[in-house]
């Protein structure tokens, strides 16, 4: 029973999410107590599942790109050509963590001007870290004896790393790509102080507005999104780790 | 057929293997032995190219081996090491299909070989096909791992060090099953490990490496009659010679006309059991049978110590 008790929270996370959006006016009655008498309690400057599609196709497109490149990146400081720059390549992702990202985000606008593109590249930047040090860890301490294997039975490089290397590195980088699209949910309502359209707007509309409902419904559902996306993601891992055998 | 001819590995100032010459005759078992650091493995690993050597040439069945590349090299060369290194994420199947893959066999062929090699194996092909490795025991893993190492038909198999994580139990019938599929294939292996007793009941050949050079080379008997130096000497081991020389020699060998009472030993067992069953059950002979349980006479044990006697004219 107990050990069915998340599973069943996180089904109905996701049933309630999902009809808030759908449906946000049924929700108004336990809203309602947090504002005013006579202003709103559901944001209405715009639909809130568009904006909340719009978010996650945000973070999906940022994301996607980081995964690409931070693996790519990883593979070529691993293989024996690219080793020279492990060292520069890793400060370099490590810049793009340091950075707040209020401040990329205040620098990517004059560069590119307003709206989703600052937004994408500040998740970018943020993306990258964990995929890449994730990736890197992975590929750096695979099992010996497989590696030697690999090469004894006449692979080639390129087929050591499609065949040996990537699968078996693939729970650790999921574990990255986690945490990427975690950090990514979050800093993506910043996006909207630059004219992004994510949920960050709603966040922003009731501070304005000292909308106490539009805060806590911008703010929860981004909150609820994040978790459920972490916890599929870590049922994936925990799959790829179990086949794998090395859980 | 290998020739190793001068092959000298350097790391900086380092000589790992040391001018070392050699023939490995096909279709025998050659055990290398030596001491952790003597340069064994690195010498074995030079045969497939997994090591570059600095200077010298080996020749498999008369070709440079640097005729090909490397990694086509070790797709026809089999290779087998300590730990079995089998890939966690592919099946028993996929991990012994790995070869015949990289060949581009066709997929009935590999399907064939997969099933050939697990019956061969002793392990059933529907049951452990589909299971991946960590599902299997550790003997069950090494055995995997060989039969990966002969799945593309290998004239020559590799060993590094390969029951070195396997229980006595288990190691024993490991090495049983090594002789017959090596009768069964007729296939060259050259065996790297720093046990004696697995090279005396393996070999043969042996080839003692100390400090990157071969001390001697020559088979098992030749070692313990006349050693050539003193290091292979004290690999041997002073308390164990008179042994080792009835370990190697089968109880057929020893076998007089004559009657003996008591359980009979088959011809093909070593003399060193014969020995033991005789002192164990307090016989002073016993009957010797073949294969299929037909007399042969009988082993004594006045035979037995004669044979186990330093040999005359031996140095030591």
């Amino acid at each position: 029973m107990k050990a069915w008790l998340p599973t069943i929270l996180r089904g109905l996370l996701f049933v309630v999410l999902v009809a808030f959006l759908l449906s946000p006016t049924t929700f108004e009655p336990v809203l309602k107590p947090l504002v005013d008498t006579n202003a709103p309690a559901i944001y209405n400057q715009g639909s809130l599942l568009d904006l909340t599609l719009q978010h996650l196709s945000t973070v999906f497109i940022a994301t996607l790109v980081a995964i690409v490149v931070a693996i790519l990146l990883a593979i070529l400081v691993t293989r024996p050509f690219g080793a020279e720059f492990l060292p520069l390549s890793r400060s370099l992702v490590n810049i793009g963590q340091t950075f707040p990202p209020v401040a990329v985000l205040a620098l990517a606008v004059p560069a590119v001007g307003f709206g989703e593109k600052p937004t994408l590249i500040a998740l970018f930047l943020y993306g990258l870290l964990p995929i890449f040090e994730n990736t890197l860890t992975a590929l750096t301490n695979l099992p010996r004896s497989v590696m030697e294997a690999a090469r004894g039975s006449g692979m080639t490089n390129f087929q050591r790393l499609m065949k040996v290397e990537l699968p078996l590195s693939l729970p650790i980088i999921v574990a990255g790509i986690r945490l990427s699209v975690t950090i990514g949910l979050a800093t993506a309502t910043i996006g909207s102080t630059v004219a992004a359209r994510t949920l960050g707007e709603v966040i922003i509309a009731g501070l304005q507005s000292n909308n106490l409902a539009f805060i806590l419904q911008g703010g929860l559902i981004v909150g609820a999104l994040a978790v459920l996306i972490y916890d599929g993601l870590s049922a994936v891992e925990k799959m790829l780790t179990r086949r794998l055998g090395i859980a | 057929m290998i020739e190793i001819d001068a092959i000298t590995k350097r790391y900086d100032d380092n000589t790992v293997v040391d001018n070392v010459s050699m023939v490995i005759e096909p279709r025998t078992v050659t055990v290398i032995v030596g001491t952790s650091g003597s340069g064994k493995t690195t010498l074995l690993r030079m045969i497939n190219r997994l090591v570059e050597p600095t200077s010298g040439v080996i020749k498999l069945d008369g070709e440079d081996n640097r005729a090909i590349p490397g990694h086509e090299l070790r797709r026809r060369i089999g290779y087998a090491i300590q730990g079995h290194g089998l890939f966690p994420h592919r099946t028993v199947a996929q991990n012994i299909a790995t070869v015949p893959t990289l060949l581009g066999w066709e997929k009935s062929r590999i399907d064939a070989k997969v099933d050939e090699l697990l019956t061969l194996f002793q392990l059933d092909p529907k049951t452990f096909g589909p299971r991946y490795p960590h599902e299997l025991s550790g003997g069950q893993q090494q055995r995997v791992g060989v039969a990966r190492a002969l799945a593309a038909e290998p004239n020559v198999l590799l060993m590094d060090e390969p029951y070195g994580a396997l229980d006595p139990i288990i190691r024993a019938k490991a090495q049983e099953d090594l002789l017959a599929i090596q009768k069964h294939f007729g296939t060259t292996i050259v065996l790297v490990t720093h046990d004696m007793n697995e090279a005396f009941h393996l070999a043969d050949k042996i080839a003692v490496m100390d400090k990157g050079r071969v001390l001697q080379y020559g088979p098992p008997e030749e070692l313990v009659r006349a050693p050539e130096t003193p290091f292979v000497e004290t690999l041997i081991g002073d308390t164990e010679r008179p042994f080792r020389l009835l370990a190697i020699a089968k109880a057929g060998a020893a076998a007089e006309p004559g009657e003996a009472e008591g359980e009979p030993i088959r011809e093909d067992k070593t003399q060193q059991e014969a020995l033991a069953d005789l002192l164990w059950t307090g016989r002073s002979a016993l009957p010797v049978v073949s294969a299929s349980g037909a007399p042969m006479g009988r082993v004594t044990l006045d035979a037995l110590l004669k044979r186990a006697t330093r040999p005359s004219g031996s140095a030591r």
